[in-house]
C-alpha cells in the first residue's frame, strides 16, 4: 500500500547552514510518528517542507504518492513550534475565525470538549498560561478535522503535569485514527507516543523505526549506571562507557556478567542503579553526547 | 467570501477592543484642531500678503516694503478667489492695471492705504466681497489628511509587517487562505475604519468650530474615500515584504514626515520655493488636501477637482497591482 506521506531525499539550506540533508523516511496512515532530536536538529525545518510552508532545495514530498496540491491544506492541521494569533480575541472566536477558513469543519463544542478548552474558552486568548495555550494551538489544528495533524514541539516549555495532560490529550486523537506527526527532544515523550520514530541530528537521520524494536536492536540488557568518582582506572568491558552528569553508563548485552566482572575489580556498588535502557541512553550511544550536550554544543535554535 | 469575512471581522473586533489605539486615533487629530484654533484665533499676521498677477514694474518703492509678501498668481480670477477669502490682503492685477481689496478685510485697507503712498504705481481701485476663512477652516482637510496618512499606513503597513514578524501570517498560510482574500480584508476594514473616524473627527470639531462649507459633503466624502483607500494601498505596499517592525516603521516614518511638511498640512505652500512645490506633488496626500480645501472653501465640485482625482486614482491602481504582485506570507 501506497504510504501517506513519503519524504524523498529531502535538502534544505539556509545560506550556508546545511539544515536537512539528504533525507528520506516514510509515514503510514494512522500512526503517530516522531522526530526525534535536539535543539536545531532539523525537525522544524523538516516538517514545515512537509507542511509545505517552505520550499526544499531538493527533493520531494509525495502524499498518497501524489506531489502535494492546493487541496492538501484542508487536509492537514498544523501547530506550529513558534507561533501568534491576532491579538484582542477570545479562544472562541480565534477557533471560530479558524473553522471559517477551511470549506468543513468540525463542531466547536467537539474541540472545546477534545482539547479541553471549557475553561478559558472566553479568555482572551494571549493571557493563558503554557499548557493552556498548546491546547488552544492544538485545537486550531484540530478545527478542519484534519487527516493528518502536524504538532511541531508542543509540549517544550510545559512543566511537567502540564506535559502528562497534553500527552493524554494526544492519546485521545489518537483514538480517532489520526496520522500525527510530531517533533520533540524528548526521548520519553516520543517513546509514550509514537508508534515509530527517526532520530535526527544535524540534519541527517541517525536512526528510524519502532521504539521497542531500536531499543531492543541496540540494547540486550540493561544499563549500568555508576558514580563517575567510583570508578579508578579502566574498565576493560565487552562495550564502552558513556560518561553523562557524573555518571558513567554502561551498556551490556549480559548485564550478569558485567555486575561480576565490576565486583570482581573490586568497584563500590553503593551507587549502582540498573535500569531498562531508553531512547535517551540510545541517543547517547548514536552520538556518544547526550542530548543536552549536543543541544547547547550546537549552540542550536532556542528561540 | 466566507473566508475574507472571518478575517474581516476578526481584524474589526481587533481595532475596536485596541483602545488605547482607538482612543488615540480620535483624540490626536481632535486636540490638534482644537489646539490650531485656539492658537489662531484672533491672531492678525503681521506679514501682509499681497497678490499679484502678470509681470510687476521693476524699481517700484512699493514692491521691496518690507512686511509685504508677494505671490504671483497665474490668473487673475485666482487671485481673486484668494482675496475674497481673506488670504490674500490686496491683489496687485498689473496686466488689467487694478488693484482689489476685499471690503470686510482690514488688513486690506492698511494695504492700501500703504499702497498709496506708492506714488508711482498707479492702478485702478476695485474691491471685491466675502467671509474671512480663518486658519482653522483652512486647516482641517489637513487635519483629516493627515489622520488618513497615519491611520493608513500604520494600521495597514505596520500591522502586517508586524503580524508577519511574530508569525500571524505564517499561521493563516498553514490554512486555506489566500493571500488577495486576506489583503482586501484587511484594506477594507482600514477602509470604513478611516472613513469612520474622519467623520468623527470632522463633525465632532465642526459642532464647535463651525467650518467654512461651500461645496458639496458628498462631493468631499467622495474625495476622501478615494485618498483613504489610496494611503491603504500604499500601506500595503509597504507592508509587502519586510520581517522587522523597526525597518518597516523607519521607511514609513522616512515617508510620512516630508508628506507632514511638504504637503502643506500647517502652511500653504505658495509662495514656497519651486523645488519644494514640485515635491509636494509626488506625494498623495498633497493632492486630497487640495481638492478638499478647494470643495471647502471654494465651493468646487467634482469637475473642479478632476487632477486630483485622476491623480489619487491612478496612484491607487498602481499601489494596488504592486502589492498583490510584490505580498508575501513570509
Ligand atoms: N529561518 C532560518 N534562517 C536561518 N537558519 C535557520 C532558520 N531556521 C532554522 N535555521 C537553522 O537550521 C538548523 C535547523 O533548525 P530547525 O529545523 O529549527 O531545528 P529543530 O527544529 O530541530 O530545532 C539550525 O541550525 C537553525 O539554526
Ligand atoms: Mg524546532
Amino acid at each position: 500500500m501506497e504510504p501517506l506521506l513519503k519524504v524523498r531525499n529531502l535538502v534544505k539550506h539556509y545560506g550556508k547552514v546545511k539544515a536537512v540533508d539528504d533525507i528520506s523516511f516514510i509515514v503510514r496512515e494512522g500512526m503517530c510518528f516522531g522526530l526525534l532530536g535536539p535543539n536545531g536538529a532539523g525537525k522544524t525545518t523538516t516538517i514545515e517542507v512537509m507542511e509545505s510552508i517552505h520550499k526544499a532545495d531538493s527533493g520531494e514530498i509525495l502524499y498518497k504518492g501524489k506531489k502535494i496540491d492546493r487541496k492538501f491544506k484542508e487536509q492537514v492541521g498544523i501547530q506550529f513550534q513558534n507561533t501568534a494569533l491576532q491579538e484582542f480575541l477570545t479562544v472562541r472566536e480565534t477557533l471560530v475565525l479558524f473553522s471559517r477558513l477551511y470549506t468543513r469543519h468540525r463542531p466547536l463544542d467537539e474541540i472545546i470538549k477534545i482539547c479541553s478548552l471549557d475553561e478559558i474558552i472566553n479568555r482572551d486568548n494571549q493571557k493563558l498560561s503554557g499548557g493552556q495555550r498548546q491546547r488552544m494551538l492544538l485545537g486550531i489544528a484540530m478545527i478542519s478535522d484534519p487527516q493528518i495533524l502536524f504538532l511541531d514541539e508542543p509540549t517544550t516549555g510545559l512543566d511537567p503535569q502540564a506535559r502528562r495532560y497534553f500527552w493524554k490529550v494526544i492519546e485521545d486523537i489518537k483514538k480517532e485514527n489520526k496520522t500525527i506527526i510530531l517533533t520533540t527532544h524528548y526521548m520519553d515523550e516520543a517513546e509514550y507516543l509514537c508508534e515509530e520514530i527517526v532520530i535526527m541530528d544535524r540534519g541527517k537521520i541517525l536512526e528510524s523505526g519502532e521504539p521497542k524494536a531500536l531499543l531492543q536492536k541496540h540494547f540486550g540488557g540493561a544499563v549500568i549506571s555508576l558514580p563517575e568518582k567510583d570508578v579508578n582506572g579502566g574498565l576493560d568491558l565487552d562495550c564502552t562507557p558513556v560518561h553523562k552528569d557524573g555518571y558513567l553508563k554502561i551498556q551490556c548485552h549480559d548485564t550478569d556478567r558485567t555486575i561480576q566482572e565490576l565486583i570482581r575489580k573490586g568497584i563500590p556498588l553503593n551507587g549502582i542503579s540498573v535500569e531498562k535502557p531508553n531512547l535517551d541512553d540510545l541517543f547517547i550511544k548514536l552520538t556518544g553526547s547526550s542530548l543536552d550536550a549536543v543541544r547547547n554544543g550546537t549552540g542550536g535554535d532556542d528561540r | 467570501m466566507k473566508r475574507f469575512f472571518a478575517i474581516f471581522m476578526a481584524r474589526n473586533l481587533e481595532f475596536i477592543r485596541d483602545k488605547a489605539t482607538f482612543i488615540w486615533t480620535l483624540l490626536l487629530p481632535a486636540f490638534l484642531i482644537f489646539g490650531f484654533a485656539f492658537a489662531f484665533s484672533g491672531t492678525n499676521n503681521a506679514v501682509y500678503k499681497i497678490g499679484t498677477v502678470g509681470e510687476k514694474p521693476a524699481g517700484k518703492a512699493f514692491l521691496s516694503y518690507r512686511h509685504l509678501q508677494f505671490i504671483s498668481y497665474p490668473s487673475g480670477e485666482e487671485a481673486l478667489n484668494k482675496l475674497k477669502h481673506h488670504q490674500v490682503d490686496m491683489v496687485l492685477d498689473f496686466d488689467a492695471g487694478n488693484y482689489y481689496i476685499n471690503n470686510d478685510d482690514t488688513n486690506g485697507y492698511i494695504a492700501e492705504k500703504l499702497l498709496a503712498s506708492d506714488l508711482d504705481l498707479k492702478l485702478k481701485r476695485k474691491t471685491v466681497t466675502g467671509t474671512v476663512i480663518r486658519y482653522i477652516d483652512w486647516f482641517v482637510p489637513g487635519v483629516i489628511g493627515m489622520n488618513i496618512m497615519f491611520s493608513c499606513l500604520m494600521g495597514v503597513g505596520f500591522v502586517i509587517v508586524r503580524y508577519r514578524k511574530n508569525g500571524v501570517l505564517k499561521r493563516f498560510k498553514a490554512t486555506p487562505l489566500r493571500s488577495i482574500e486576506f489583503i482586501t480584508a484587511q484594506l477594507i476594514s482600514r477602509f470604513l475604519i478611516v472613513i469612520f473616524t474622519s467623520i468623527v473627527i470632522y463633525t465632532g470639531t465642526n459642532i464647535f468650530l463651525h467650518f467654512e462649507m461651500s461645496g458639496s459633503y458628498t462631493d468631499l466624502f467622495l474625495v476622501t474615500s478615494l485618498a483613504i483607500l489610496c494611503h491603504i494601498s500604499l500601506g500595503l505596499l509597504f507592508s509587502t515584504r519586510f520581517k522587522s517592525e523597526e525597518v518597516a516603521g523607519g521607511i514609513i516614518n522616512i515617508v510620512i514626515w516630508p508628506m507632514m511638511f511638504l504637503s502643506g498640512i500647517f502652511f500653504s505652500l505658495e509662495g514656497t520655493p519651486p523645488a519644494m512645490q514640485v515635491a509636494s506633488r509626488l506625494f498623495p496626500i498633497t493632492h486630497f488636501i487640495e481638492a478638499a480645501r478647494k470643495i471647502m472653501l471654494d465651493g468646487a465640485g467634482l469637475s473642479g477637482v478632476t487632477v486630483s482625482i485622476l491623480v489619487l486614482t491612478a496612484a491607487t491602481i498602481i499601489f494596488l497591482v504592486a502589492s498583490a504582485v510584490l505580498f508575501k506570507w513570509e
